[in-house]
């Protein structure tokens, strides 16, 4: 292999990854908008994807096989019982704290994810959990490179999950008022739009797209187990913050730009793959000290 | 009070007060339908306190407050809303980043059918709905003048031009009272004649109530038809322009203000 095969490689590798960041990424910014919360919550939630992704696929798997379809099909199932969890977690642990110092509710977001995680710790033990698929290991060879089809469906469902989110957001009466709540809840409430019902809406979309990642992963990977979302959620949260927290737009760009900077950084001498993580954390730390509103960003920076 | 006209809006002894202060002291007042109504009075009366009662920001303690006979006390404010009163800021408060048509079409929220999940799947009917709003709000754009001005992002306007988006947002809501607070602020001569002529065609086209709060005294006697005048969070004074010009406790609530040169 070439240099050049090995980078383009890495290319590929990087937008796979950088895939399920960005769609973990958006739940994060999505839900900062509106309440200006920092979910730390939002990777377990991804992690409960997972694992209801995994429950369908097994419960329906010999009717649909456990092939892309099966895993589609588990995927949207996932989507929407996770979307409405969100909803639950939002209305339960957050909305009685909407009122509280923001510090009250950044612990809250903290209990959350612990009560997640050890919910699933207690019914697995803690082990991994196989998350068997029927899918082959086919793919197509450019040159030296060579894209298995798995990454292509992943990246191209991601796509078009970013793409739904995208119109939804720009072309409908939901996806404005979403971002009219971000800009000045008081306001929204003047115009008669139920912040509260917005807020609800938000949690949805932004659990169901950790959902969806939280399956795909899960296929793709071939294992799920009850921490697999603290990384992740962090990671999340740095390629909010590159991107610009808040930012929908910022949150897809973050997530593939963490994803690829990851795969190329893993290509640098004495950096070997062990060490990506501590590559990702300290770009991290470099945005929040050199440009803390990040790519897309506003210009108020927010305290926590 | 005309008791002969049929009052849109009805307030009747709203008493607020915040940690023993009380800031509107039993209040009563009315507002015609289809009329244009001016609440005066000197800085600090409880003009904006009223208004945020009526909205549902602030809950008086006691007292009632109806529109079209429907009590809107404890109702939320988007509900408020929904029922038929919209309302603009002292300062502006418009949805940064968003285009001015954004703005606009954010403001007919309240009457669009289409739920959260159709909108996530894009059905046809909400694909219909949508092109309904972007029309109807392109009239409320072209309705005070600025329709050429729809795809701009709303805080690069002019002063003046974005109060008239805020106008465009409130009227988009489709309501029967519309509440502005002190609307001529920050505007030139032109402008402010601009304004009147906006004021009296919202009425007159649309059939939309006004009710404003202004410190332009020039500008309140010849828009309204009705003047009330607060003053330490109580009504002292209620009629027509020539009548609160000539009302000698208005002019003693006055007296020490700048306004009150104005009034004389």
């Amino acid at each position: 292999m070439t240099t050049f095969d090995i980078l383009a490689q890495q290319l590929v590798n990087g937008l796979v990854l950088g895939s399920f960041y960005a769609l973990v990424a958006l739940g994060y910014t999505m839900i900062f908008g509106v309440i200006k919360l920092l979910n730390f919550a939002h990777g377990d939630v991804y992690m409960i994807g997972g694992f209801v992704g995994f429950a369908v696929l097994s419960l329906v798997g010999g009717l649909v096989g456990t092939g892309w379809g099966g895993i589609a099909l588990s995927m949207f199932v996932s989507m929407i019982a996770v979307g409405f969890l969100g909803v639950v977690i939002e209305r339960i642990a957050y909305h009685p704290m909407l009122a509280a110092p923001r510090l009250s509710i950044l612990i809250t977001a903290l209990a959350v994810s612990l009560v997640l995680q050890n919910s699933v710790l207690a019914l697995t033990g803690g082990e991994f959990t196989a998350f068997r698929t029927n899918l082959g290991f086919g793919g197509i060879a450019l040159g030296g490179v060579f894209i298995t089809y798995n990454q292509m469906v992943l990246v191209g469902m991601a796509a078009i999950l970013m793409l739904a989110l995208e119109t939804f957001v720009t072309r409908t009466q939901y996806g404005r008022a979403m971002r009219a709540v971000s800009i000045d809840k008081d306001m929204c409430r003047l115009m008669g739009i139920d912040v509260t019902k917005i807020i609800a809406v938000t949690f949805l979309i932004g659990s169901a797209l950790a959902a969806a990642a939280g399956t795909m992963a899960g296929a793709y990977y071939g294992s799920i187990w009850y921490f697999m979302g603290f990384l992740i959620g962090l990671k999340a949260f740095t390629a909010a913050v590159i991107g610009g927290i808040g930012s929908i737009p910022g949150a897809m760009a973050g997530g593939l730009i963490l994803g690829l900077l990851e795969a190329f950084g893993t290509q640098i001498p004495f950096i070997g793959s062990e060490w990506k993580d501590v590559f990702s954390f300290s770009i991290l730390i470099l945005v929040l000290v050199f440009k803390p509103t990040g790519l897309f960003g506003k210009s108020e920076v927010e305290r926590m | 009070m005309s008791g002969a006209q049929k009052m849109l809006l009805n307030l009747s002894d709203v008493r607020l007060s915040f940690a023993g202060n009380t800031v509107l002291d039993h209040v009563s007042f009315g507002v015609a339908g289809g009329s244009i109504a001016s609440l005066i009075g000197p800085n600090g009366a409880g003009k904006t306190s009223l208004f945020n009662c009526i909205t549902g920001f602030y809950r008086p303690q006691s007292g009632s407050i109806t529109l079209g006979g429907e009590e809107l006390l404890r109702r939320k404010p988007h509900r408020v809303t929904q029922m038929g009163i919209a309302r603009t800021f002292q300062n502006l408060r418009l949805f940064r980043e968003m285009s001015v048509l954004e703005n606009v079409m954010a403001g007919q929220h309240c009457r669009t059918r289409a739920g959260a999940i159709s909108a996530v799947l894009r059905l046809p009917s909400q694909q219909r709905e949508e092109r309904e709003i972007r029309k109807a709000s392109e009239e409320c754009l072209d309705f005070v003048g600025i329709l050429d001005e729809a795809d701009r992002i709303a805080t690069t306007l002019a002063y003046g031009h974005q109060r008239r988006v805020e106008i465009a947002r409130a009227l988009a809501t489709q309501p029967k009272l519309l509440l502005l607070d002190e609307p001529a602020a920050g505007l030139n001569a032109g402008e402010k004649a601009t304004l009147i002529d906006l004021i009296r065609r919202i009425r007159d086209e649309r059939g939309v109530a006004v009710l404003l709060i202004e410190h332009d005294m020039g500008l309140v006697m010849k828009v309204s038809e009705r003047i009330s005048v607060l003053d330490h969070g109580a009504m002292i004074s209620e009629g027509r322009p020539d009548e609160i010009r000539a009302d000698p406790k208005v002019i003693e609530a006055y007296l020490g203000q700048d306004e009150a040169e104005e009034l004389l």
